[in-house]
This record gives C-alpha cells, sequence and structure tokens, in this order.
C-alpha cells in the first residue's frame, strides 16, 4: 500500500498504476482518458494572464488556497496535455505551499515521460511544473509578508 | 524542362538504400519521416563528405598556400559552382553562401533594403510568408518609417493576385515572396508577380526555402532580383544558406557583416572591400558543409529532378486522396498547384496529440504553426498537422499515415 496523503506516496502511486501497462499505447490510452475526464475550467478562467507560457498547445492554469493548503484547477485544448496536468493536480493539489516548492515530481522521469516526450513538448510540461510552483512560492511569499504584518501590529498594540 | 512523357520512373527504394537514418526504428516501429518541409534526411554521400573533408583537408580556405587549403578551397568553391548550375544563374559571382535562407533574407534586409528603403515606401510581402520572410521587413519598416502590404490568401490557399497588382504603386520597393508556402504547399505565380513588380521598378525576392527541393528553379527565366534557399532543405547539411542576387544589385548594394575575407585593403584611414561574392562571405565560412553540400546536389541531378518532381506529385495525390477518407479530416490548402504538402486538421482533436501519438507509432509529422502564425490567423486555427513528402517517401508511407491517424483519432475519441 501507498501512502496519497504525501506528495512522494501519490507519486508512487502513479508509478505502480504505470507499471501496469505493457505499451505507450496503453499509457497514453490511460493519460487520455485522465484528461476527459479532468473537469473543464469555467470560460471565466481561460484569460490570457492564466495561460501557461511555453506549452505548443495552450495551458489555463488557476491556484486557490484554502486553510493553508493549495488547490489547482487547470485545463487545456489538447487531451494529452490534458491528461498530464490531471496527473500533476492529483499530486500537488491540497498539499502546502512548502511541501509543494519541495516536490521532486520524479514520477513524470519514473513513468518515462519526459524521455517519451519530444523535447518541445516536455518543455511544456517542465513550464506547467514550473508555473504550479511558483504560484506555491507566491502563496508562501505573500503568507510571510502577511505574518509580518501581524506581528508589528501585536507589537504596536 | 523535360517531356513528361520522356522521365525515366525513379527506384524509390534504391533510393532508400542512400539514406542510412532511413533504415532506424523509431519508438520501436521503422520510421516514417514526413517532415521534410523542416528538414530533409542526408544521403551517405553527404554525411561521408564530412567525415572526408574533416580527417583529409581540414583547412581554412581562400588564404594558405599549402596543399590542404588549396584542395579544401577547390571543395568549397566547386559547390558555388554546383549551386550555379542547379538554379541556372548567369555566374559564380552572384552565389553567396550564408548559415541559412534566413539569413540571406535578413543580408537583403540589412544592405539593399538599408540603402534603398526611405520612409513611405512600400514593402510587399504576402499571407502565407514564413516568419523569417516577415520579422526582417517589420524591423527594416519601422527603422524606415516604411509601410509593409500584405497580399490576402483565398480560401484555398492561393494568393489574391488582384489584390496584389492593386498594391503595387511607384510607392513599391520592394515584394518579397515565398515561392512555395511551407505550410500549405502552394506554389506561387512568382513569374507574374515578378513581372507585375518589375514593370513598378520594384526589385523583387524570392523566398526559395520550400521549392528549390520541389521545382526546376531557373533564377533567369524567373527574372528574380534575389532567391535564396537553405542546403538543409536539399538533401544536404544545415548551416549552409544560399543567396543569389543580380551582380549589379549586389555590386551596388552596401557591406553586410565586417572582417576577414571581405576585404581588399584594410588601413585604420580607410577599408576597401573584397570582389563577390566575398564581399559578403566575412569571416572562415561553414567550409565542411559547404563542400558536402555539393554532393546533396549530386544526388539529386544524378535522381533527375524531372522524375523527383513527378513521383512526388504522384505521392501529393495519393495522400490528398487518401487522407480524404478520414471522416473529420480537413485538408489547409487546397490551391491548384501545390508542392508535396499537406497540411490539415481534425475536427475536435488538437493537433500536438495526434502528432505525439503519430510519433509513437514511429511517424514524423509537424504540429504547430508552422513559424507562419498570421496565416494561422487567417484561416481562424491554431495551427495544423502536416505530413511533407521527398523523393524516399513511398505510398506504403501513405498507408502507415492514414492508419496511424485512424488510430490515434480513435484512441481520442
Amino acid at each position: 500500500m501507498t501512502d496519497n496523503s504525501t506528495i512522494a506516496g501519490t507519486e508512487q502511486e502513479i508509478v505502480d498504476e504505470f507499471s501496469l501497462f505493457d505499451s505507450w499505447d496503453d499509457k497514453y490510452e490511460y493519460i487520455i482518458d485522465l484528461g476527459k475526464r479532468l473537469p473543464e475550467l469555467a470560460a471565466e478562467h481561460k484569460t490570457d494572464e492564466n495561460r501557461v507560457r511555453g506549452c505548443q498547445s495552450t495551458v489555463w492554469l488557476i491556484a486557490n488556497d484554502r486553510e493553508g493548503k493549495i488547490f489547482y484547477e487547470a485545463d487545456s485544448d489538447s487531451t494529452i496535455v490534458k491528461g498530464l496536468i490531471s496527473m500533476l493536480i492529483r499530486v500537488l493539489s491540497g498539499h502546502t505551499a512548502d511541501e509543494i516548492i519541495e516536490a521532486k515530481l520524479d514520477f513524470i522521469d519514473r513513468i518515462g515521460m519526459r524521455a517519451h516526450l519530444a523535447q518541445t513538448r516536455s518543455n511544456g510540461l517542465v513550464a506547467m511544473v514550473k508555473q504550479m510552483k511558483n504560484y506555491a512560492l507566491a502563496y508562501k511569499l505573500k503568507n510571510e509578508v502577511n505574518d509580518g504584518y501581524r506581528s508589528t501590529e501585536t507589537k504596536s498594540n | 524542362m523535360i517531356p513528361a512523357e520522356q522521365i525515366l520512373p525513379i527506384d524509390v527504394q534504391h533510393i532508400r538504400s542512400a539514406f542510412p537514418i532511413l533504415g532506424r526504428q523509431v519508438k520501436g516501429k521503422p520510421l516514417v519521416y514526413l517532415d521534410n518541409a523542416a528538414t530533409t534526411q542526408k544521403p551517405q554521400a553527404v554525411i561521408d563528405a564530412l567525415t572526408n573533408y574533416y580527417s583529409g583537408y581540414n583547412a581554412n580556405i581562400h588564404r594558405g598556400i599549402h596543399t590542404l587549403a588549396e584542395e579544401a578551397t577547390a571543395a568549397y568553391e566547386a559547390t558555388r559552382d554546383a549551386v550555379k548550375d542547379f538554379i541556372n544563374a548567369p555566374s559564380r559571382e552572384e552565389i553567396i553562401f550564408t548559415r541559412g535562407t534566413t539569413e540571406s533574407i535578413n543580408l537583403v534586409a540589412y544592405t539593399w533594403g538599408r540603402a534603398n528603403v526611405q520612409q513611405g515606401d512600400e514593402i510587399i510581402i504576402s499571407a502565407m510568408e514564413h516568419h523569417s520572410n516577415i520579422v526582417p521587413w517589420q524591423i527594416l519598416c519601422e527603422e524606415k518609417g516604411a509601410v509593409l502590404k500584405v497580399i490576402p490568401v483565398n480560401e484555398l490557399g492561393e494568393l489574391e493576385m488582384d489584390v496584389y497588382l492593386s498594391l503595387l504603386s511607384e510607392k513599391t520597393k520592394l515584394v518579397s515572396i515565398v515561392h512555395v508556402s511551407n505550410a500549405l504547399g502552394t506554389i506561387n505565380p512568382v513569374r507574374q508577380i515578378i513581372d507585375a513588380a518589375h514593370k513598378t521598378g520594384a526589385v523583387v525576392l524570392v523566398d526559395g526555402a520550400q521549392s528549390t527541393v520541389h521545382l526546376h528553379i531557373d533564377v533567369q527565366e524567373m527574372d528574380c532580383d534575389f532567391f535564396a534557399c537553405s542546403a538543409h532543405k536539399l538533401y544536404g547539411p544545415t548551416g549552409v544558406g544560399i543567396l543569389y542576387g543580380k551582380k549589379d544589385i549586389l555590386e551596388s548594394m552596401p557591406v553586410f557583416l565586417g572582417g576577414g575575407e571581405m576585404i581588399k585593403e584594410v588601413s585604420f584611414d580607410k577599408t576597401t572591400y573584397n570582389e563577390l561574392p566575398y564581399k559578403y562571405e566575412a569571416g572562415t565560412p561553414n567550409i565542411a558543409d559547404v563542400i558536402a553540400f555539393k554532393y546533396a546536389l549530386d544526388f539529386i541531378n544524378a535522381t533527375g529532378k524531372a522524375a523527383i518532381a513527378q513521383y512526388e506529385h504522384q505521392l501529393l495525390e495519393y495522400g490528398t486522396g487518401q487522407l480524404a477518407n478520414i471522416p473529420g479530416l480537413h485538408i489547409i490548402g487546397r490551391a491548384r498547384h501545390k508542392a508535396s504538402v499537406i497540411s490539415f486538421v481534425l475536427d475536435k482533436v488538437h493537433p500536438q496529440d495526434i502528432g505525439i501519438l503519430l510519433d509513437n507509432q514511429g511517424i514524423a509529422v509537424r504540429t504547430g504553426h508552422h513559424c507562419a502564425q498570421p496565416l494561422m490567423d487567417c484561416y481562424k486555427i491554431p495551427g495544423t498537422i502536416r505530413a511533407s513528402f521527398a523523393m524516399y517517401n513511398t505510398f506504403h508511407e501513405i498507408d502507415a499515415l492514414v492508419a496511424g491517424l485512424n488510430k490515434a483519432i480513435k484512441m481520442l475519441s
């Protein structure tokens, strides 16, 4: 049994799932299926601001925080890319900023995806991961600034 | 041109055996290489020429008096003669080696353009240009306060010639036009375009990056002022481009890059420049690749350009017919005169997904905007899937593409 309460645990879970497939056809069918099942992002979020640069297809990514944890939603006009995003969301969503920033995300290598995708497309994947981590970093910085204000206020009271 | 009935059919299996890469596997399947408009594969003779140069007579050219330098110079200059013959230029002085079509176009923009285009002047390009025949002119227009005019493209992917004629005026200084569209395969009526431009006194550059491998090129008959192409799309090495220019124009143009080789005499007071074509070949050139390029041209000549063109046209017709049978497939670019390029989109399927799933079956196609974003905007599509054929492709490979597409569509639906 793997532990899906941690990022590394979910990564292992995906690696285990992929080890069941004999061929890349099967792997792609699974990724396509994930892509189709990922809920569509609401039209109002499909803005230029939410676009991830560096992808051949269009990718939109948004993040929200609840109780100190970050949750992602994303969409793409490419089904395969959507499937890949779906896996990234499954791994990273619901974790703290620190956990996300420090996530190794070596499952992409371990399932053979990075080697399998042509470099240009792989770069798109890298751009997505970077954007997800950037969100986490932004939340962390924002909270540190807010914490800083609070402590100053406490002092002045 | 040779009459069609006198053209001997090419022996595709014999041709294939000359290209070692075609024997490899991709993702466990035999490679089906259909991205020839991006770059062509290289015959063994070209690969050997590179090795032979470096292992046998590597030397810097034009200066040394030793044997190696003389051998290297002779081989380098032999390519210039081969290129001259290949495009039927009047003289070898009109053939300038560059890094590629992009550099050739930029050379014209930075030299002829800066000397001849003034504020309020107009440059005409078309809506089907590659970015490399758009951006250099935009830079020039911005710098000079000149205006860039664009010939629109109709539904079929052909230039709207009546609009072109109406754009021409005494303000037109240059028409820079693609001979064959990389994204659509359209063969443009360059002769007609050039004649009309010359009547208004404009100079014409023909971007032959895609055409030179498919069509019979005769720059004298075409009467273009400049012609640009790349060796790597002609079964030759990367990093070699050609700029042909009419002698009187090249002679009157200011120099481009300054340095060694392009000078006659240098002093701190004044430098005089070398004769054509060396005036535009500053620094040590790409000697090995230029030398190897001749072997690519020899290969094409030995196979026979007319025979290649005839065979590629058969591939185009067969491919167009077979692809049209796929439900939901729409061919983008249905010009009456086309080179062996088929661009298409599929209903509800992103080109990138098709590209990935075809690659998984060993089939190499291009997906995306093909460096022609304004053209994609005309068709209101983000990009296409493009299969482009070369002399070594087979009907069987087209069948593999069709089977691969059907499989990919099934997986995605």
